[in-house]
């Protein structure tokens, strides 16, 4: 079941993949280089990496308004995703979707929603889809603790159970919807308890952990590929910064300052590489290559998007119909 | 070759659903009581007996999931044609249907298509049955304000069964709303006599009706009418009536809200300069609003009166039948604006 050296790497170059992109997304921010708003993945990196380390090309996912994460970890192609954020023609959507709205059918990204909950029932639909073309994909729909408390993730998981659809809901436990605290939401602990009144089998997989959110998802990939229907993974994580980068100290607003200490203490790109080095997968010069090499690429996907033109404004009623 | 028989609307539409699944397995049909019940009007009939429970699938009470799994296995390469019970319980999966349907292809650079038919019943079944508040009502204007939708709304067993088709080889997401009283023709005498044109001569072989293209139901020379659905064959049966008093109507079907053929409705006005545009809709930012809106823009200088307006009162649909009467359009609200407007 444990990777080897060469996946082992990989989940490391995607994690940090995600971290240094979305940190060199809050510098240009900052700069004024981003027209819209950001809602970061810095500390999940593990879920995303370790659900979509489970997957293959033709697998699909639905995603949210915290999204870069899942593209990068699907395979996203980082210049097309910076340009998107730049608002560039040359982005995954043309510039007309922005940081919270990436799709990349040919990779299988089949969107990202902003609204909350609303890939849950759409994830079941590609389960259908996937069950009437008889072939063995699988669709992972991400989505946050706050969208397991809309009537969307009822009817959405209600309905994948009914119809044991190959869908694996890999649901990210970040403890805060915003401001509101989980337990201020529902009584649930563990909200993957919620999968047995659908039918359906819940686990809890350490968020922090791209091993054990690897093994959890794997486990439930295969079950969905056999036609045993989907599974509801519950990934506890946490969001190292705010919920969007105009959020206030991180977010200290509502969680403490202790709190966000004791988690950052768990990074889940920290814990990878100490695990690597542990069982001499590689060595220290060998992740900092790659550190390196990633810096790279997000370097070039910058001055790719920088260079990129503009969406025409004649252009700005294409794209509403096929025909 | 071309076999011809008369066809009610609800016929029409099982037809083209029908004829659909055969030509395409990627065609499916999912919603509340469409299997064996075979739909709570009938439309959807035999289909599961012939196609199986995989292609034609009963779902929960589940609205949102109706829609979302519409659009899921919409842009993973299928053809759903999702049914909503009622137009009224729309309300439920709005958000599946104009913040994701509606806005996908759109928001993500025309880099994924959404070829979802969600058709739907609506209006007044009065005098048939009594719906009152929830389940008489015609919301169609709410998603010409929705940017992405098609939407689709059909008078006669010939257009719905040409339209239904465009709608499912397209592969664009169509909102088809179907008016609940063009279904009861076959079973009621009581509606073939006043409306005759709620049954007609349809030909078995598939045809396709293109969107944005508006049918001339009556042509005529004093006024223009412009109307749907239901409101078409109520115009149809006063036009009848007014022509006795050598008042000659023109009647005009959009058949589709979005795209809308302005042109068509344009070059009436200009040969009667004189227009009532008839909806079952409540009046205020309703369907004739938007009508009588382009003719204000696009043929101001070719009209004799104001455009007038015959829609529905602004309240809920109430239960008993004086008052539903009163509240929506009937053929002598239709009468009076005509009247009024050629001044007589």
């Amino acid at each position: 079941m444990e990777p080897d050296r060469q996946k082992l790497l990989l989940m490391y170059r995607n994690m940090l993949r995600i971290r240094r992109f979305e940190e060199r997304l809050a510098e240009e921010s900052a700069q004024g280089n981003i027209p819209g708003l950001l809602h970061l993945y810095v500390g999940e990196e593990a879920v995303a990496v370790g659900a979509c380390s489970a997957l293959r090309k033709d697998d699909y996912i639905t995603s949210t308004h915290r999204g870069h994460g899942h593209c990068i970890a699907k395979g996203g192609d980082l210049r097309k995703m910076m340009a998107e954020l730049f608002a560039k023609e040359t982005g995954y959507c043309k510039g007309r979707g922005g940081s919270m709205h990436i799709a990349a059918p040919d990779i299988g990204i089949v969107g990202c929603s902003a609204i909350a909950g609303a890939g849950i029932p759409i994830a079941a639909g590609v389960g259908l889809s996937i069950k009437l073309r008889k072939t063995d994909q699988v669709c992972v729909s991400f989505f946050g603790d706050g969208a397991s408390n809309t009537g969307a993730f009822h009817e959405g998981m209600n309905l994948a159970a009914l119809w044991e659809l190959p869908v694996v809901y890999v649901l990210e436990n970040n403890l805060y919807a915003i401001s509101t605290p989980a337990l201020k939401s529902t009584r649930l602990k563990n909200i993957s308890d919620r999968a047995a009144a659908y039918g359906m089998r819940g686990v809890v997989a350490d968020g922090m952990d791209v091993l054990s959110v690897y093994e959890a998802v794997s486990d439930a990939v295969s079950r969905a590929r056999r036609g045993e229907g989907p599974t509801l993974v519950e990934c506890k994580t946490y969001r190292f910064r705010g919920h969007h980068e105009g959020d206030p100290k991180k977010g200290e607003t509502y969680r403490t300052k202790q709190e966000m200490e004791e988690w950052e203490k768990r990074d889940p790109t920290v814990r990878l590489a100490d695990k690597i080095i542990k069982d001499r997968k590689a060595s220290q010069p060998e992740l900092d290559t790659v550190n390196q090499e990633v810096m790279k690429e997000i370097d070039d996907a910058v001055a790719f998007a920088k260079q990129s033109p503009s969406p025409k404004p004649e252009d700005a009623t294409s794209y509403l119909f096929v025909s | 070759m071309s076999e011809t028989r008369e066809l009610d609307f609800a016929e029409a539409i099982r037809e083209a659903i029908r004829q659909e699944m055969l030509r395409d397995k990627t065609v499916i049909v999912l919603g509340e009581d469409v299997g064996k019940f075979g739909g709570i009007f009938g439309c959807t009939k035999g289909l599961q007996a012939e196609f199986g429970e995989e292609r034609v699938r009963d779902t929960p009470i589940s609205e949102s999931a109706i829609v979302g799994a519409a659009i899921g296995a919409a842009v993973t390469g299928l053809h759903p044609i999702a049914e909503l019970e009622f137009m009224d319980f729309i309300g439920c999966p709005m958000d599946q249907v104009f913040n994701q349907m509606a806005k996908i292809r759109y928001m993500f650079g025309g880099s994924m298509k959404v070829p979802v038919v969600l058709r739907t019943p609506c209006g007044s079944r009065y005098p048939v049955a009594c719906g009152a508040a929830q389940h008489s009502q015609s919301l169609e204007a709410w998603f010409m304000h929705v940017p992405g939708l098609k939407v689709v709304t059909p008078s006669v067993p010939y257009d719905a069964k040409g339209l239904l088709i465009s709608a499912i080889r397209g592969e664009d997401p169509v909102l088809f709303v179907e008016h609940k009283l063009l279904y009861y023709a076959k079973r009621m005498a009581s509606l073939r006599g006043p409306y005759p044109t709620l049954i007609q001569k349809v030909p078995e072989e598939p045809y396709v009706i293109p969107f944005g293209k508006a049918d001339i139901k009556r042509p005529g020379q004093d006024i223009t009418v412009v109307a749907t659905m239901m409101m078409i064959h109520k115009s149809l049966r006063v036009a009848e009536e007014l022509s006795k008093k050598g008042i000659s109507m023109e009647i005009v079907d959009p058949r589709t809200l979005v795209p809308l053929d302005k042109q068509t409705i344009i070059d009436s006005v200009k040969k009667t300069g004189k227009v009532v545009v008839v909806s079952e809709d409540a009046k205020t930012a309703g369907v004739a609003a938007e009508i009588a809106a382009v003719i204000m823009e696009e043929a101001f200088d070719y009209l004799d009166a104001p455009v007038k307006r015959v829609s529905a009162l602004d309240v809920p649909i109430p239960y008993a039948p004086v008052l539903e009467s009163t509240v929506v359009p009937q053929e002598r609200h239709i009468t009076e604006a005509v009247l009024e407007v050629v001044g007589q």
